[in-house]
């Protein structure tokens, strides 16, 4: 007879692995991906390229000749998506040089040196993408048209419908704000004069990596819905208030407010442990992106909102608990 | 239809009920019968028997050791071996009595007949009667746990009975005895029903069963209302939602009645609910109607490569080898044998092992599935905050355990956790979280009693 092998209960595992949810998120990418490609062109895929291959290098690199772990650990699949979303967070006309270098900071800096998946504080795409912001600010806000196929580092830029916003508050015009594109346009992201960030261009596209997402149990509802939700009443309150504000349709469909709701502030490492917590951190980064968008130098607040409420997330774990069975008093 | 539920977390895991359609089959007697000294919660029994005494089915061989305790009778008829010490399912060698098994002759005071004995056919029965017997008859709680059934229908001063709920849950994956023993002998599970109403002076009973057993549902559905219909009892079969631990006991009062149980030391009863499992209810039945102490039960014993896996009515002390002998014999390679489920159950050291009180099931896991893979890092993902029925956070009580903050973990309610080990089959990461909550558990409670002790 065999031997029996005796280990404490449960002897069972469900279905979940962090391949499947890392794999799962990145399948959740690519109707994004594909929109990108198809809006910028080559640019958009050499940069995806360049971003993806040089964040799965590092994470390759420091595990085995500087952390000289057992296992590596890009088999995991996060390097891949830390890869996807930075590039989705870069004008596709930025040159392979300033991608490496955000590249290790993503992935040495804001992922490795804290320990490597499950440790990091912030987002590492996103401390990638402000550690780029900083260091590169006139390659890192110049923006390509969207419809131009061959062109990489040649592209035509312009203005993107953040800076119109931008541009509208500051001057106190609100005629400005018709130069937007209608809400429609924005949506499937068929702007011809504007251009924004790889990623942030097609909300149609995020939705469906959104639904996957829930479908497959990936995230919940509560961070992307308190994000959006808070800013759309906000932003809709600001534009009742007066119309130089833009009306809360445009503000979740420009930026990177849709990305970030569905793809980097819903980040397991960095978010809150607990649905209410996760209500909370949503509520302030809504709140803060607008702060940010409205009187703040930058166009766009979502980056720097995320970063901020990352730092919130240990604090938030510690007060916020969940409702314990047996808490409310029994109904009679 | 709106289908009951509990109101935090739960998993499903994959059903696996094998043996579902199996009907029950008589377990072969041992040659020899182990009876280990401790198979309830409490007090070990104390042996009445010595080497040599002979001893018929029915026969006492233990009396109870204290008052949370219950008595041990013989489940077979022959010649006590010795008093010894033998593996049981804790994996530590435990008292036990051994007896050499020679014919299968039975007490005369048991009624071994099949006739129904109703209630009204014994007017004089009082609730003190019932709890009396029940407490001679060595019932304790049949859905694992061991709990001594006459306590449980005594509640402290301080709580009021107001329902009794009926466990046929059964959430467990792969164990099917409940099931079986409800399609079989249903009319003497709601005659036991009928005897813990009386006996905790109540007048409304629930039989909590999931969805996934729509003949029992059924079946129990329509007997009920020909018993009680338009009794001074108010019965209701409640189908609940097919979902783990909805067997819980705390799990299965917030479903039923809406009530939840607060945080330890509160128990059901404190909330009116006193939950017995179907089987205690059949044993009840058994131990007032038919003068029968507890000696056996029904069993399922199965698994994915296990031939003939099914369900027995199978005498207590039995090894488990046999019942896997009679199921085509242990499959080839490293197994892991289980008494119970596989959520909650118990991985044994020794086929040798003997089917006690509590054992509900003999779960056979081969393969891959009966090796653990190797832990990776918190991904920080909160699923396991997600499915803790509880409502506790699984992570952060596993690391508080790991770095023996044990302050912590009494301020973050690890006392609540009943367990159920949602977090450890959900976690991606396949971290043994459990296992960490467990020791931080037990030392926390210890740090408490001891506390109140000095006080």
């Amino acid at each position: 007879m065999g031997k029996l092998i005796v280990s404490l209960s449960p002897h069972a595992h469900g279905r979940q692995s962090i391949e499947r949810n890392m794999y799962g998120v990145i399948i959740a990418l690519m109707p994004a991906m594909l929109a990108s490609f198809y809006f910028f062109g080559l640019g958009s895929v050499i940069v995806t390229a360049t971003s993806v291959a040089a964040c799965c290098f590092f994470e390759w690199a420091i595990c085995k000749y500087i952390l000289k772990k057992k296992e590596n650990t890009l088999l995991d699949g996060s390097a891949v998506i830390t890869g996807l979303l930075l590039a989705f967070n870069l004008p596709s006309n930025l040159p392979i040089w300033i991608i490496l270098i955000g590249a290790l900071f993503a992935i040495g800096v804001a992922k490795m040196t804290f320990g490597g998946l499950g440790n990091n504080i912030f987002n590492p795409a996103l401390v990638g993408r402000a550690a780029l912001l900083v260091a590169f600010p006139a390659q890192m806000t110049t923006w390509p048209k969207i419809g131009q196929w061959d062109t990489y580092l040649d592209a035509e830029t312009g203005a993107t419908p953040l800076s119109i916003i931008n541009w509208a508050i500051r001057s106190g015009d609100a005629s400005i704000l018709e130069q937007l594109p209608s809400s429609f346009d924005l949506f499937l992201g068929n702007h011809s004069g504007g251009a924004g960030a790889m990623g942030e261009i097609c909300a149609l596209a995020l939705l469906f990596g959104l639904a996957f997402m829930l479908y497959e149990k990936i995230i919940t509802w509560h961070i992307p819905v308190s994000i959006l939700g808070t800013a759309f009443v906000f932003s809709g309150l600001l534009h009742l208030a007066s119309p130089v504000y833009p009306d809360p349709m445009s503000v979740l469909l420009t930026g990177g407010i849709m990305l970030g709701a569905i793809f980097m502030a819903t980040d397991y490492v960095t978010s809150p442990m607990t649905p209410k917590g996760q209500i909370i951190y949503g509520v302030a980064i809504g709140f803060l992106t607008i702060v940010i968008r409205n009187w703040g130098s930058y166009p766009e607040g979502m980056s720097f909102a995320i970063l901020i409420m990352n730092a919130f997330t240990p604090l938030i774990n510690n007060y916020v608990k969940p409702k314990r069975f047996g808490e409310v008093p029994a109904k009679q | 239809m709106n289908i009951k539920t509990f109101s935090i977390g739960g998993i499903h895991p994959d059903e696996n009920k094998l043996t579902h359609e199996a009907v029950t089959q008589k377990a072969a007697l041992p040659k020899q019968a182990i009876f280990p000294l401790s198979q309830h919660i409490g007090a070990p029994a104390k042996p009445v028997v010595q080497k040599g005494d002979k001893v018929k089915v029915g026969t006492l061989i233990a009396e109870a050791g204290g008052f949370v305790s219950a008595p041990i009778y013989s489940s077979v008829s022959g010649t006590v071996f010795k008093i010894d010490t033998a593996i049981d399912a804790t994996g530590y060698r435990k008292p036990v009595i051994i007896i050499n098994v020679e014919g299968d002759e039975w007490e005369e005071c048991i009624d071994r007949s099949d006739k129904l004995e109703t209630v009204e056919a014994h007017p004089e029965l009082t609730p003190e009667d019932i709890i009396n017997r029940v407490k001679e008859a060595g019932v304790t709680g049949m859905g694992g746990a061991g709990f001594p059934t006459f306590i449980k229908l005594t509640p402290p001063p301080t709580a009021k009975a107001e329902c009794v709920i009926i466990n046929a849950v059964e959430c467990e994956p792969y164990i099917t005895a409940d099931f079986r023993l409800m399609m079989e002998k249903a009319d003497e599970i709601l005659v036991g029903l009928e005897l813990l109403m009386i006996a905790a002076k109540v007048t409304t009973g629930y039989i909590g069963i999931e969805i996934n057993k729509p003949a029992a549902i059924e079946l129990l559905t329509k007997k009920c209302a020909e018993k009680f219909g338009g009794s001074k009892y108010n019965v209701e079969v409640v189908p609940l939602k097919q979902r783990y631990p909805q067997g819980g006991e705390k799990q299965l009062v917030d479903a039923v009645i809406q009530r939840q149980v607060p945080a330890p030391p509160a128990i059901p009863v404190n909330v009116g609910a006193i939950v017995q499992n179907v089987g205690t209810a059949f044993a009840v039945y058994e131990a007032v109607m038919k003068h029968k102490p507890l000696f056996e039960r029904y069993t399922t014993v199965t698994g994915k490569l296990l031939q003939k896996p099914g369900n027995f009515l199978v005498r207590m002390g039995t090894p488990m080898q046999d019942l896997i002998d009679a199921c085509g014999g242990m499959p080839e390679g490293d197994n892991k044998l289980l008494a119970g489920g596989p959520m909650m159950g118990k991985a044994l050291t020794s086929t040798e092992v003997p089917i006690c009180k509590g054992t509900n099931s003999v779960t056979i896991i081969s393969g891959e599935e009966a090796r653990r893979k190797e832990p990776q890092p918190c991904i920080r993902c909160a699923k396991c905050v997600l499915v803790c029925p509880m409502g506790l956070e699984p992570y952060l009580l596993a690391k508080l355990s790991e770095v023996k903050n044990w302050d912590r973990c009494e301020h973050e309610d690890i006392v609540n956790c009943i367990e159920c080990g949602s977090c450890q089959f959900t976690c991606p990461a396949y971290r043994p979280l459990l296992d960490n909550i467990r020791q931080g558990k037990a030392i926390v409670m210890g740090i408490i009693r001891s506390r109140a002790a000095k006080n």
